[in-house]
């Protein structure tokens, strides 16, 4: 039961890296639910910490809080985009 | 009149600089139906939120940003009446003066191109996975999401 997460711009800046493979914890099953796993690790993870301007997207597909994450998927956190 | 040519659409997310008046050329080439191309070419300005800008690094999300882009131009022509659709973005090291961003939008009548082309923009800014680091004196700085993206985004919910 792992993810794959993918951090993006300055929140990979933030968190010190592009990506990790995750071990999916019991009782996180949506998007929302893993960011406040991610957030509780505390110091620079509170950049996805709530009220923080984030955005995600399951496997590769913007999404919002609700949505559902399950083994296998790829998930990503990353600022608002700027691109155009 | 011949019968309807196929819709054309071509996304790329690339490194390289690309040839306005040739993409430009090839959303009409080979074919009679097409009265109207309405294009947009976003560059690298020199200043930003009063700062100085020597130079800008896009990050994309490879796979999602190709996605995103393809998804966009397929709402585009759920709405209009379009014949062909080009976008091209770049990424990496850019300078000012540099082209980020094409949209090309071929139809048969000037006012769904206009429309689809700035449909497009606005929605590739609010939805497409890039991001700007620009280089300034001060320093590295990400550029900030403006709020008047989404709204610009959004005020095409409010229409048909």
């Amino acid at each position: 039961m792992t993810v794959k997460v993918l951090y993006f711009a300055s929140l990979r800046e933030a968190l010190g890296r592009p990506a990790e493979e995750l071990a999916l914890p019991a009782g996180v099953a949506t998007v929302g639910g893993l960011r406040a796993h991610l957030a509780a690790r505390g110091e620079n993870w509170q950049a996805l910490g709530e009220g923080r301007n984030v955005r995600a997207a399951v496997n590769q597909r913007m999404v919002g809080a609700d949505a559902t994450v399950a083994s296998g998927d790829e998930v990503a956190f990353f600022p608002p985009v700027t691109g155009g | 009149m011949t019968q309807a040519l196929p819709f054309v659409v071509s996304v790329s997310v690339q490194q390289a600089d690309f040839d306005v008046g040739g993409e430009i050329a090839a959303l009409s080439e080979g074919r009679r139906d097409v009265g109207a191309i309405a294009s947009f070419v976003g560059l690298v300005r020199d200043l930003n939120d009063g700062s100085g800008v020597s130079a800008m690094t896009l990050e994309h999300y490879p796979g999602m940003t190709e996605k995103a882009l393809e998804e966009i131009v397929e709402q585009a022509r759920q709405r209009w009446s379009l014949q062909g659709v080009r976008v091209i973005h770049r990424f990496g090291r850019l300078e000012p003066a540099d082209r980020i961003v094409f949209v090309g939008v071929a139809s048969p009548h000037r006012g769904e191109a206009f429309a689809a082309c700035e449909f497009i923009m606005d929605y590739l800014k609010t939805r497409a996975p890039f991001w700007k680091c620009e280089e300034t004196p001060g320093g590295a700085r990400w550029v900030d999401a403006r709020e008047s993206d989404d709204s610009a985004a959004a005020r095409w919910q409010d229409r048909g």
